[in-house]
Order: structure tokens, then C-alpha cells, then sequence
């Protein structure tokens, strides 16, 4: 296998990689290390550090490498069985190290479960974090999903993520990214077989010099699907973040729907959101609906506020918790929403600046 | 006893001067109604003494109780006692109305504690529905709803002056009654008697919010001032009484009486 520092990376000029931090990537910069992980949860059904499994895919070269140095949390629940419990499994990534986690899920015919995966660094100092989330939902079974990005603002996360959705099977997939100085998702979800349901949601806050970058598929493949994205961020100061997001609907793919909701804050004169919502139908008998924005605070929303007499810089605060709100509505029930909102509040720069 | 007094007034908007030296002094438990036909200048009047963005004063000042609040910024003048009913409530996508008032009071130095028994008893008082406290302000609510709602922040808030901008549009008979005696208790209030500027356009609002005195507005300008009587030759004549034979009233319509104001 390569050195790490020997991969050859994409360039920006690849579409999948346009408006990418991709050319500043110094791979030299880290060493691949195991890293700390935690994994809490009913262990009957999680077996660690497996042999990589070769059928999942692996569509660019951090895939293909996290294949070779992956440490895999494989959690198998079988037929007709509900985990109670969630799944957590918490990642550390140590200074100056590159870390390959690997998460694989595999339902049964009517099972369910929920997995919640945290990325967070030890330090200050940068990492390299690539991780893969694979989800096989088989016929009638039910997962859920929320990926938390937490990482420092140095560090780096280029994940992928892919999803097979079975038979009448409904998958949850959320997403929370404040972290990061470049955390990019590129996500891959295919509604295989009829009936399925897949449901995406993402809250992204980036401030400083940071950059979220969501690349999204909603493949519907089998007749009778469905899928719903929506996928709310802020930017302020310098930070940026791009949403590109395809539905491409297979011929075979009649009596699908499928939505795609991006929407974008621009909290400062130098932050820029970019956002691309495609359509791809290849099937008439489809109901498909794409809405995207970027744009600053409605002035009239502060106004009201102001006149009711809260102050100009809590009113943007009611404002952005009130924007995410309806990603925080649809998480996982549990102590994250909570938590979100809190970090949300605290990241904003708004009083700071006036 | 406070004082709002508007001394003056010129304001304009993207350069065309809409105000043109209005003068009006309210009391404590005073109500006052702001008449005119449309284009006269009424919302304006609302929005330049809130601070609305995109309006600019040019001459003239508004005092509270002495003080100069064309100074201070529009959250400042709702915390010193003057509260805007907006004619269109802005809908507030995933904020609720008690996150909003919570942060209004405190901002004030006023007390949280008891504020949802308190959002609870005066939405009984106007027939607003309790389910609607903890929904997204204004959020998918109908006209009668918004102003419920618009009418119970000024009853938790307790400000000295409320400024009604056509409090009456965009709701049912039901609803304006609801609101219209909320508001006229309030002025009526034994403690802290409320001053009301009501801006209409049309006179049954000051059937069920009866005012002590009425103005005029037209072209920027208050032309008459009197006692309630003044609504009855208003609705007898319309607006064509107050304003001379060689003008138009309004660029867009110049109607001449009730009748056609109804039309409209």
C-alpha cells in the first residue's frame, strides 16, 4: 500500500471536487495512527477492527486508502430484532495523526437501530480524519444515524458515506458539522428497492477560516421510493461551505418521490455559501421538489424582534436558533438538541462584532 | 404620566418626503386615532416613530416623557415604553412567542418568572388559543390570530404607548372586538394607564376602541384634530371633507367618500 504522503489527491478541477480545499491538503503533514475510539452500546451486536469488507465501494482515493488502514465498528443486528439502546461510538483524533475510522451497518429484515458517531480532537493541533459509514437496511428494517462533527478548527474530515436502502426499509441520516477547518461529506444514498424511504438532514455552522462542504446523492434506483433532504447552514466571518446535491431518478424508479431543500445564512460581509441543487429524472411518473437559498438574516424578522424590544444581536441569535430549527426538530430525541442549540448560540459572532 | 410627543415631523423614504410636519402630543390613557386616506403618510408615522429601517426623519423630533427616541434604536424605544402592533405581523420562522417576550422583558429588568401563567391568561382574555403560545410567531396564523397575538405582547409587556398600525385589517368582527377592548381596558388601567395611537383608515375600529380624539392625516400633513364627532362626518363625507378640490388625494386613488373607500 502507498505511503500516505504518496497519494495522488484530486484537483479542484474535477466537479466533485470544485469550490474544495482540496489543493491546500498537505498530506505530509499527518501520520496514520489507530487513534482513540470508544464504542458504548449492546456488544452483541458490534464486532470490532474486522477485515475490510471489499464489495462496499470505494469512489475516490480517501475511500479507497481508509479500506487499507480502516478500523471498523461493524454493527450486525439480525432479523426481527430492535437494539433499545443507542450505539455511540466516539472518535479522538490525536494531533498530527491520521485516523481511517470505519462504521458498517447491517440490518435484518424488520430490524432497527440507532447510531450516534461523534469526531472529536484531542487538541488544538491538526488531524486528518477520514472516515466511511456504510448502511445496509434490509426489507422493513429501520435505522437511524447522526454523525456529529466536533473536530478543532485545524483539523480535516473527508468522509464518505454510503447507504442501501432495502425493501420497505426507512433510513434516518443527520448530520451535525461545526468543526473542522475543511470537513467534507460526501454522501451516496440509494433507494435499492421499493418502497424505501430515506430521510437526510443537516445543520452546518462554520466560523473563522472554516469550510463545510456537502456533496449529496439521492439515487433512486427501485419504483415507488422516496427521499427527503434538508440541509440547513450558517456562515460567518471568512468561513464558507458548499451543498451540492443531486436526485437522479432511474427509469425504473416510476412512482418516486423526492425532495431536496438546502438553505443557506450568510451572517458576515465575507463569508460565502455556494449552493447547487441538480435534478436528474429519467422516469415522468415522479414527484420531485428542489429549493435552495443563500442569503443574509431577513431584515424584517429582526425588526419585529427589536420592536418587541430584544436587543439587535439577541434577536439574530432567536433568528439562527430559529432557522435550524426545524434540522433540530427532526434529530434523534436525546440530549444533542439541547446541546446544539447551546453551541450554535455560543459559536455566533454577531455580539462580539457589534 | 408620560408624554409621547411628536414635534414637526418630516420624514421620507428613498427621497420622497412623505411626512411634512406632523404634531401630535398623547397622554397616559389617552386614545388617539391617525386618519387618512391611503398614501397620506399613516404607516409611515408607525414606522419612523419605531425606527424602521429605510425611513429617515429630516426634520422634526419625537419625545418620550422629554426624551428624544428618534435617537435611540428600535429596540431601545420598545424598552422605554412605545410598542408597535404591526399591520402585517412578520411570520419569524422557529421562534416562539414566549422565547421572544422572555428576552424582551429581561432586557427591560423585568421578571420571568410567571410569564406563561401570565401568556396564558391573557390569551383566555382574547380568545387566543393556547396552542399557538409555543408555536413559531405568526407562523402560518390567520389575520385574527396575528393580532391576538400582536394584542397580548402589548398586554405582557406593558409598554406606556402603543402604536396601532390598522389594527383592524386583515381580521374578523370577532377578532377586532377581542382586540379593540383588550387594548381599551389597558388605556383604561388603574396603575399604568396606556396611551394609544390608533392609525385606520376606516371608522369601525373606533366603534369598539373609542378615541378622545381624532386626526386627520392627509399628505404627510394633520389638517383637522377634534373629538370623536369627527368620525361621524367622516363617515358621512368621507375624505374628500379634509382635503381641497384641486388635489388628489392619493396617487393611487382619490375615493370620495366611505362608500367607495369599501369598494376599494
Amino acid at each position: 500500500m502507498l505511503a500516505l504522503a504518496d497519494l495522488e489527491l484530486p484537483t479542484a478541477d474535477a466537479e466533485i471536487w470544485r469550490y474544495s480545499r482540496i489543493a491546500d491538503l498537505d498530506l505530509t503533514a499527518f501520520e496514520i495512527q489507530p487513534g482513540s475510539r470508544e464504542v458504548m452500546g449492546d456488544d452483541t451486536f458490534i464486532t470490532l477492527d474486522a477485515e475490510a469488507d471489499e464489495t462496499i465501494a470505494t469512489p475516490d482515493v480517501f475511500a479507497e486508502y481508509n479500506a487499507g488502514h480502516q478500523r471498523t465498528v461493524d454493527i450486525t443486528v439480525p432479523a426481527n430484532t430492535a437494539v433499545s439502546e443507542p450505539i455511540v461510538i466516539e472518535h479522538l483524533a490525536d494531533s498530527g495523526s491520521a485516523i481511517f475510522p470505519r462504521t458498517v451497518i447491517r440490518l435484518g429484515a424488520h430490524a432497527s437501530c440507532t447510531v450516534i458517531e461523534r469526531f472529536r480532537s484531542a487538541d488544538d493541533a491538526a488531524s486528518l480524519v477520514v472516515p466511511v459509514l456504510a448502511v445496509d437496511a434490509g426489507p422493513g428494517s429501520s435505522v437511524t444515524y447522526l454523525a456529529v462533527n466536533d473536530l478543532n478548527e485545524s483539523s480535516w474530515q473527508i468522509g464518505h458515506q454510503l447507504i442501501a436502502a432495502g425493501r420497505d426499509s426507512s433510513v434516518r441520516l443527520s448530520t451535525i458539522t461545526l468543526g473542522g477547518h475543511y470537513t467534507r461529506v460526501r454522501t451516496e444514498a440509494t433507494s435499492k428497492e421499493t418502497g424505501s424511504e430515506i430521510e437526510q438532514v443537516a445543520l452546518y455552522f462554520a466560523g473563522g477560516d472554516q469550510m463545510h462542504d456537502f456533496r449529496v446523492i439521492q439515487n433512486h434506483v427501485a419504483e415507488h421510493t422516496s427521499s427527503d433532504l434538508l440541509f440547513k447552514g450558517a456562515v460567518q466571518d471568512r468561513a464558507r461551505s458548499v451543498y451540492t446535491g443531486m436526485i437522479a431518478i432511474e427509469e425504473a424508479a416510476k412512482g418516486t418521490s423526492a425532495n431536496q431543500t438546502n438553505r443557506n445564512l450568510t451572517l458576515s460581509e465575507g463569508a460565502w455559501a455556494e449552493s447547487v441543487p441538480n435534478l436528474d429524472i429519467r422516469n415522468n411518473d415522479v414527484r420531485c421538489s428542489h429549493a435552495s437559498t443563500v442569503g443574509p438574516i431577513d431584515e424584517e424578522h429582526r425588526y419585529y424582534l427589536e420592536s418587541r424590544g430584544v436587543p439587535p444581536e439577541v434577536a439574530e441569535r432567536l433568528v439562527v436558533l430559529g432557522f435550524f430549527d426545524e434540522v433540530l426538530n427532526r434529530l434523534p430525541d436525546g440530549d444533542i438538541v439541547g446541546e446544539v442549540r447551546e453551541r450554535v448560540a455560543r459559536k455566533l459572532s454577531i455580539g462580539v462584532m457589534s | 404620566m408620560s408624554v409621547l410627543e411628536i414635534s414637526g415631523l418630516h420624514a421620507e423614504v428613498a427621497g420622497n418626503e412623505i411626512l411634512r410636519g406632523v404634531d401630535l402630543r398623547l397622554e397616559s390613557g389617552e386614545v388617539h386615532a391617525v386618519m387618512g386616506p391611503n398614501g397620506a403618510g399613516k404607516s409611515t408615522l408607525s414606522a419612523v416613530i419605531m425606527g424602521r429601517p429605510g425611513y429617515s426623519v429630516t426634520a422634526g423630533s419625537v419625545t418620550l416623557d422629554g426624551t428624544d427616541i428618534l435617537s435611540l434604536s428600535t429596540w431601545e424605544r420598545a424598552a422605554a415604553g412605545v410598542h408597535l402592533i404591526m399591520q402585517y405581523p412578520t411570520e419569524v420562522p422557529g421562534v416562539s412567542l414566549v422565547d421572544a417576550l422572555s428576552e424582551a422583558l429581561q432586557h427591560r429588568g423585568r421578571d420571568t418568572a410567571g410569564l406563561s401563567d401570565l401568556m396564558k391568561a391573557e390569551a383566555d382574555r382574547i380568545g387566543f388559543e393556547h396552542r399557538f403560545l409555543d408555536r413559531a410567531l405568526n407562523v402560518d396564523f390567520s389575520g385574527g390570530e396575528k393580532k391576538r397575538n400582536e394584542t397580548l405582547q402589548l398586554a405582557v409587556l406593558q409598554p406606556r404607548f402603543a402604536i396601532l398600525d390598522e389594527l383592524d385589517s386583515g381580521l374578523d368582527i370577532d377578532a377586532l372586538r377581542d382586540c379593540s377592548r383588550r387594548v381599551e381596558e389597558l388605556s383604561n388601567d388603574a396603575d399604568n394607564p396606556l396611551g394609544v395611537l390608533a392609525i385606520t383608515h376606516y371608522s369601525r375600529l373606533l366603534n369598539e376602541l373609542r378615541p378622545d380624539h381624532i386626526h386627520i392625516l392627509v399628505k404627510g400633513q394633520i389638517v383637522t384634530s377634534g373629538g370623536a364627532e369627527l368620525a361621524d362626518v367622516l363617515e358621512r363625507d368621507g375624505y374628500a371633507a379634509f382635503t381641497s378640490d384641486d388635489e388628489e388625494v392619493a396617487e393611487e386613488s382619490a375615493p370620495s367618500s366611505l362608500d367607495d373607500l369599501f369598494k376599494m
